[in-house]
């Protein structure tokens, strides 16, 4: 909610030159079409204003003078001009749209792919709802811009135009007597688009209120029931919905005073019209043909100006957006690449650690002078508490944060040096929070990627031991994962996991022991699944278990971010350190339990 | 229509008011349609030399009458679209009501965004036909009914050509805005794609970034955004044909009213004020023609909207009390006993729990260590009903709770679940959530024994630190704490933990422990959790396995019988070693 309101905070803002400049950039690509669109609609928008005209002539020369034929041919002109503004209106309205939608998905494509450029620290630190209101509701509100707000202002001001045009053509002094009440419409119009944008603002709260109310307490509901707080939420919750009730209400007594008022304003055009029209017929001095094209054209104003109204509105909706969507697109929070990066054709897997330093905040150092050496092929276990550090060395080592001091070496070269996608596609890793992505066992297994055939997912997963429970599922490979495998236990996601680094084939594995309870049957297949994961691969694991802590070739102990023992099991427990007190602790249990 | 009929209540409610509303609609069509006669009549007067006086009488009555029209036109919205508002704050507090007494089951098989989306599209949807349909529909039929009237009454074969074209408007509209509907709610589906893979996306960029799929990322992302794009139009090729439909159906009534009519001017069989009229009177038709088409969809769609919130309202409360429930009964002392207890969520879903029989006596705690899914959760959920048995039967101090009072029930019994909810209010008002007003020594006293004062005094603005609010998120932990404060504050018979200190860490689980050991000694509990050093000193603990009772007996026991609970036992020795290295 709190993010929402500070997405909000950005609201009301006028216009802004600098953003609208840069909202249209998106439209060069096809600012030939746009230019097309301008000119079309400057010639539809005569269409219309063209007909009053026409009546006119119709009355005027055909009717009074009892030409039948010529009232014909006017007919036809009529219907000929209608024809070929709804045609050609046809086609504007979906080709400016199409301009619209088109443009929106080029900003919406923009923004997704500058966020997988941007460092996992950005991800670390904006929420992720965030993030995809800029993809998806931000685009959105930009829609109207693009699609009918651009192109369709000149639309508006030519129709406004031509009909002045055909106004003053006709008779001067009557036109200045029509447009007298235009004046006032025009600042009517104004003022209640702002009075209504305020009003709808106040709805637009309360009913975020409303809907916040509902949404955190049908999700606590079960709080409510088991305090028997039914009554007392029925109150707060009558409250806020009457609220909701007002701020409507209030919004309806604009658009009560505002159609009518508008009738009225044209209904004072008419009048004029009759009144000063009138006595100009009676002189001689006009026509009842022009008297009557006035009268059509008192109607024709009103939508034009409504509109042009409701773009002033556009505008402001959209520099709020365009505002939070660049914000996002100017962030630069990127792991750099190296410009000349040294090219990894296929490594050995030895990683060296040398005089290691890394704090998330540059001041508060998580990782502390870190110096081991991993040898190509050797499994090395990791031990310590919650926040000792052990999560931040997979970080680091896969340049998901870049360190402050010291250097990390992969086959020699500082990982710095090497393309990160290069870097990347050497090492798999396996979280313990296992993330399942929406689609099918498969594509979670080779990660949506054509290169892994299903052979070889089938492989991985045998070899994991994930192919028994796959098979028995009704569409196997092809199931569907549901909610982020909702539907399949924790162990079940372990394995997929497993599978999902095996089918990669990495050179060097980062595992993260899952500590979670598991029933003893998976427990079992995972245990052998991990040993056949580290055969051949440079392994670093994050262990839980005694049996891989034991059959790790280095044991390294991490406390407080420092390094307290590094070693193999025997070499530890000879050291009588921490390892050994650890070990002594489980084994005599161990012993206890057998002896009983 | 039959499930609009719900709605019939709320109208009788609010019937003076729509009855004046009608009125209204009726006043202020005299108004718009008495215009264009006064407009016929001066041009009439024109073509036959008329003083300039007698114009401005009909200046100042056109005026006039737009004036009286302008005023009941601005009635009518304060009467019928106020009381649609109206009706909808009702709707929607009985909706609100209702939902309220639904048993946790229905939240459990309904998404919160399911239940959200009744209460805001539906009912929305339902507020639109009470609200414009209805002034639409009647304002509609009023001015057809007298402007085809008046315009019989001019001329009667001009009448019927020049609204020749107008059905076919009116059915035009409601072909297209129910294609409009159709293709935006698909829209509106592939949105909320969209919006689901940006946050799948976003939550697993590690994993992305770890094997180097963002490209692949990017190409799906395009292609979703794509076939968004097509859809969109797709709803463009038909929405674009709206306006131009408009322009060509009602220019086409003008033109044959100038063609047709002008012949009969031409003819003598009419004059020049007629035919004017005629346009004026069809320019006023337009709108209700639309509007027509329109409300037909808005009716559609509130019939439809209604149906679902129906299908709501009529969902059966489940667990209530019934009329065997003993009003006796006003406190309880907390014995419990299970007697063969079955459970199952539904008829077609497996049992959770497998004939359980257990008893606890008053003051005594009893652990429950399982696998997940081995029905703990299940088992707890029985005992303040917030699930009624399947078969057996659940009893506190050897009454059956069915027949308790749900609000004795419940005021006894505290239960603090796994997910952790709080509340976004200050901590004042979540921890004295259960209390009928707050009452800040018994808050901070219950916070003290969850350990949880210290965290609180360390907020700026300590017990009045609004939950969520900017900043200020609690964590795991300390969301745990304060829901175990707002269930001690109650100050219940009977405390259920269900796993509620799986995000605290070791050495704050012990503090509390330690200080619920004085706060539990005359009431009953039941504790659930992982962790063994949570279970280890209850008086009696329970493994379930599958639903079933696998073992039972104190930590000792247990351990010396080295079946699950002594293999659970070990595995965490060495993470809690580790942990305390600290």
């Amino acid at each position: 909610m709190s993010d929402k309101k500070q997405d909000d905070e950005i609201l009301g803002k006028a216009y802004d030159s600098k953003l609208m400049k840069r909202l249209l950039t998106y439209i060069k690509p096809y600012k030939k079409y746009v230019v097309f669109a301008i000119i079309l609609n400057v010639l539809v928008a005569a269409l219309g204003p063209l007909r009053p005209y026409l009546t006119k002539i119709a009355i005027d020369d055909y009717i009074v003078h009892s030409n039948y034929n010529g009232l014909m041919l006017i007919g036809a002109a009529l219907f000929v001009s209608l024809l070929l503004q709804a045609v050609i209106q046809y086609f504007l309205t979906y080709y400016t749209q199409y301009l619209g939608q088109r443009t929106l998905y080029d900003i919406r494509t923009q923004i997704f792919e500058h966020t997988q450029k941007l460092a996992l620290k950005f991800f670390d630190r904006t929420p992720i709802g965030r993030i995809v209101t800029r993809a998806t509701n931000d685009v959105e509100s930009l829609s109207e811009l693009f699609s009918s707000g651009i192109v369709m202002v000149f639309s508006d001001v030519f129709i406004i135009l031509w009909i002045l045009g055909f106004m003053f053509f006709m008779d001067i002094p009557l036109s200045f007597v029509t447009l007298s009440v235009l004046p006032v419409l025009i600042y009517g119009t104004f003022l209640f688009r702002k009075k209504v944008r305020e009003s709808y603002r106040d709805v637009r709260y309360h009913l975020a209120r409303l809907n916040s109310y509902m949404q955190e307490h049908v999700t606590g509901m079960s709080v409510v029931q088991i305090f028997r707080k039914e009554k007392d939420e029925l109150k707060k919750f009558s409250e806020i919905n009457a609220d909701h009730r007002e701020a409507n209400i209030k919004s309806i007594f604009y658009y009560a005073i505002f159609f009518p008022t508008v009738e009225l304003l044209s209904s004072v055009a008419v009048a004029l019209i009759v009144w000063y029209g009138g006595g100009e017929i009676i002189q001689s001095n006009l026509t009842i043909g022009i008297l009557f094209a006035f009268i059509q054209y008192t109607e024709m104003f009103f939508r034009p100006i409504r509109d042009l109204s409701e773009k002033y509105n556009i505008l402001q909706t959209s520099m709020a957006s365009s505002e939070r969507i660049f914000k996002l697109l100017d962030n630069q929070t990127f792991i750099k690449n190296p410009e000349n990066a040294v090219k990894l054709n296929g490594i050995s897997g030895k990683i060296e650690f040398k005089d290691v330093w890394f704090a998330y905040d540059d001041e508060n150092y998580v990782l502390k002078n870190i110096n081991f050496n991993i040898n190509p092929g050797e499994t090395v276990a990791i031990v310590g508490h919650t926040g000792a550090g052990k999560s931040t060395l997979i970080n680091i080592l896969t340049r998901f944060y870049d360190i402050n001091k010291g250097s990390i070496l992969l086959d020699g070269i500082d990982i710095r040096n090497v393309d990160k996608r290069d870097l990347r596609r050497y090492i798999s890793i396996v979280l313990q929070d296992v993330f399942l992505f929406s689609g099918l066992i498969r594509s979670n297994i080779n990660m949506d990627n054509d290169e892994i055939g299903i052979e070889k997912i089938i492989n991985a997963a045998k070899t994991v031991g994930a192919d028994k429970f796959i098979s028995n599922l009704p569409n196997k490979y092809d199931e569907e994962v549901k909610e982020r495998g909702a539907t399949l236990s924790v162990g079940q996601k372990q394995l997929i996991s497993f599978a999902r680094a095996l089918a990669y084939d990495p050179k060097i594995l980062i595992l993260d022991e899952a500590t979670s309870s598991i029933d003893t049957e998976t427990e079992q297949l995972i245990q052998t699944a991990i040993e056949k994961l580290l055969v051949g691969r440079t392994a670093i694991v994050i262990a839980h278990r005694l049996s891989t802590i034991q059959n790790a070739d280095k044991i390294i102990v991490l406390h407080k971010g420092e390094i307290k023992e590094i070693g193999n099991h025997q070499e530890l427990l000879a050291k009588r350190g921490i390892y050994y007190r650890l070990y002594q602790l489980q084994y005599k249990d161990q012993e206890i339990a057998k002896s009983n | 229509m039959k499930n609009l009929l719900t709605l019939k209540k709320y109208f009788v409610k609010y019937k003076t008011k729509l009855i004046l509303g009608i009125i209204f609609i009726l006043i202020s069509n005299a108004g718009t349609v008495y215009l264009p006669i006064l407009l016929k009549d001066a041009i009439n007067d024109l073509r036959n030399n008329v003083s300039n006086q007698q114009l401005l009488k009909y200046a100042l009555f056109i005026v006039g009458t737009s004036i009286v029209a302008g005023i009941f036109r601005y009635l009518i919205r304060q009467t019928i679209i106020v009381v649609s508002r109206e009706i909808e704050y009702d709707l929607r507090g009985d909706f609100w009501e209702h939902i309220q007494k639904l048993p946790l089951r229905y939240f459990q098989n309904n998404s919160t965004g399911n239940i959200m989306s009744h209460a805001t599209n539906d009912i929305n949807a339902v507020r639109m036909f009470i609200g414009p349909a209805v002034m639409y529909s009647i304002d509609t039929i009023v001015r057809l009914i007298i402007v085809v009237a008046i315009m019989i009454s001019i001329n009667f074969s001009l009448t019927i050509y020049s609204l020749l074209p107008l059905p076919i408007l009116s059915y035009g509209v409601y072909r297209i805005g129910k294609l409009i509907h159709e293709k935006y709610t698909k829209i509106q589906e592939n949105f909320s794609e969209l919006t689901t893979r940006a946050q799948e996306n976003f939550s697993g960029i590690r994993i992305i970034k770890s094997y180097v799929r963002e490209a692949n990322e990017i190409k799906r992302w395009n292609e979703l955004s794509k076939e968004y794009l097509r859809k969109n139009m797709s709803l463009v090729r038909i929405q674009a044909l709206i306006m131009p439909i408009l322009y060509l159906i009602t220019g086409i009534s003008i033109i044959i009213v100038i063609w047709i009519g002008g012949g009969k001017v031409i003819n003598g069989e009419m004059n020049l004020g007629d035919i004017s009229a005629f346009i004026v009177y069809l320019g006023i038709l337009i709108w209700p023609v639309i509007a027509f088409g329109w409300v037909m969809n808005i009716i559609q769609q509130g019939e439809a909207s209604m149906k679902r919130l129906n299908k709501i309202l009529n969902e059966p409360y489940e667990i209530q009390d019934l009329s065997s429930a003993d009003i006796t009964v006003k406190d309880l002392k907390g014995e419990i006993e299970l007697r063969n207890v079955s459970f199952r969520y539904s008829d077609s879903l497996p049992e959770v729990l497998k004939n359980i029989t257990l008893k606890i006596p008053i003051g005594s705690s009893l652990a429950i260590v399982g696998h997940t899914g081995s029905g703990k959760t299940s088992l707890i959920n029985l005992i303040p009903r917030l699930y009624d048995v399947t078969s057996g039967s659940v009893l506190i101090d050897g009454k059956e709770i069915k027949n308790i009072p749900l609000d004795v029930l419940r005021t006894n019994v505290a239960v603090v679940q796994q997910e952790s909810f709080l509340f976004s209010d200050s901590v004042y008002g979540n921890i004295s959530y259960g209390l009928k007003e707050v009452d800040k020594q018994r808050v901070e006293h219950a916070a003290r024994i969850a350990n949880f004062d210290k965290d609180v005094e360390s907020f700026p603005k300590g017990y009045e630190t609004i939950v969520g609010e900017r900043g200020i998120t609690f964590s795991g932990g300390q969301k745990q704490r304060a829901s175990l404060a707002r269930a001690l504050a109650t100050n219940p018979k009977i405390l259920i933990l269900d796993d509620s200190f799986s995000a605290v860490d070791t050495h704050t689980e012990e503090e509390i422990l330690k200080n619920l050991k004085e706060f539990m000694k005359d009431r009953t509990s039941i504790m659930i959790s992982h962790r063994i050093s949570t279970v280890k000193d209850a008086d009696n603990i329970v493994v379930l396995q599958n639903g079933k009772i696998a073992e039972q007996g104190t930590h000792e026991e247990l351990v010396a019988l080295n079946g699950l609970y002594a293999d659970l036992h070990y595995k965490q020795l060495l993470e809690k070693e580790l942990e305390e290295l600290n």
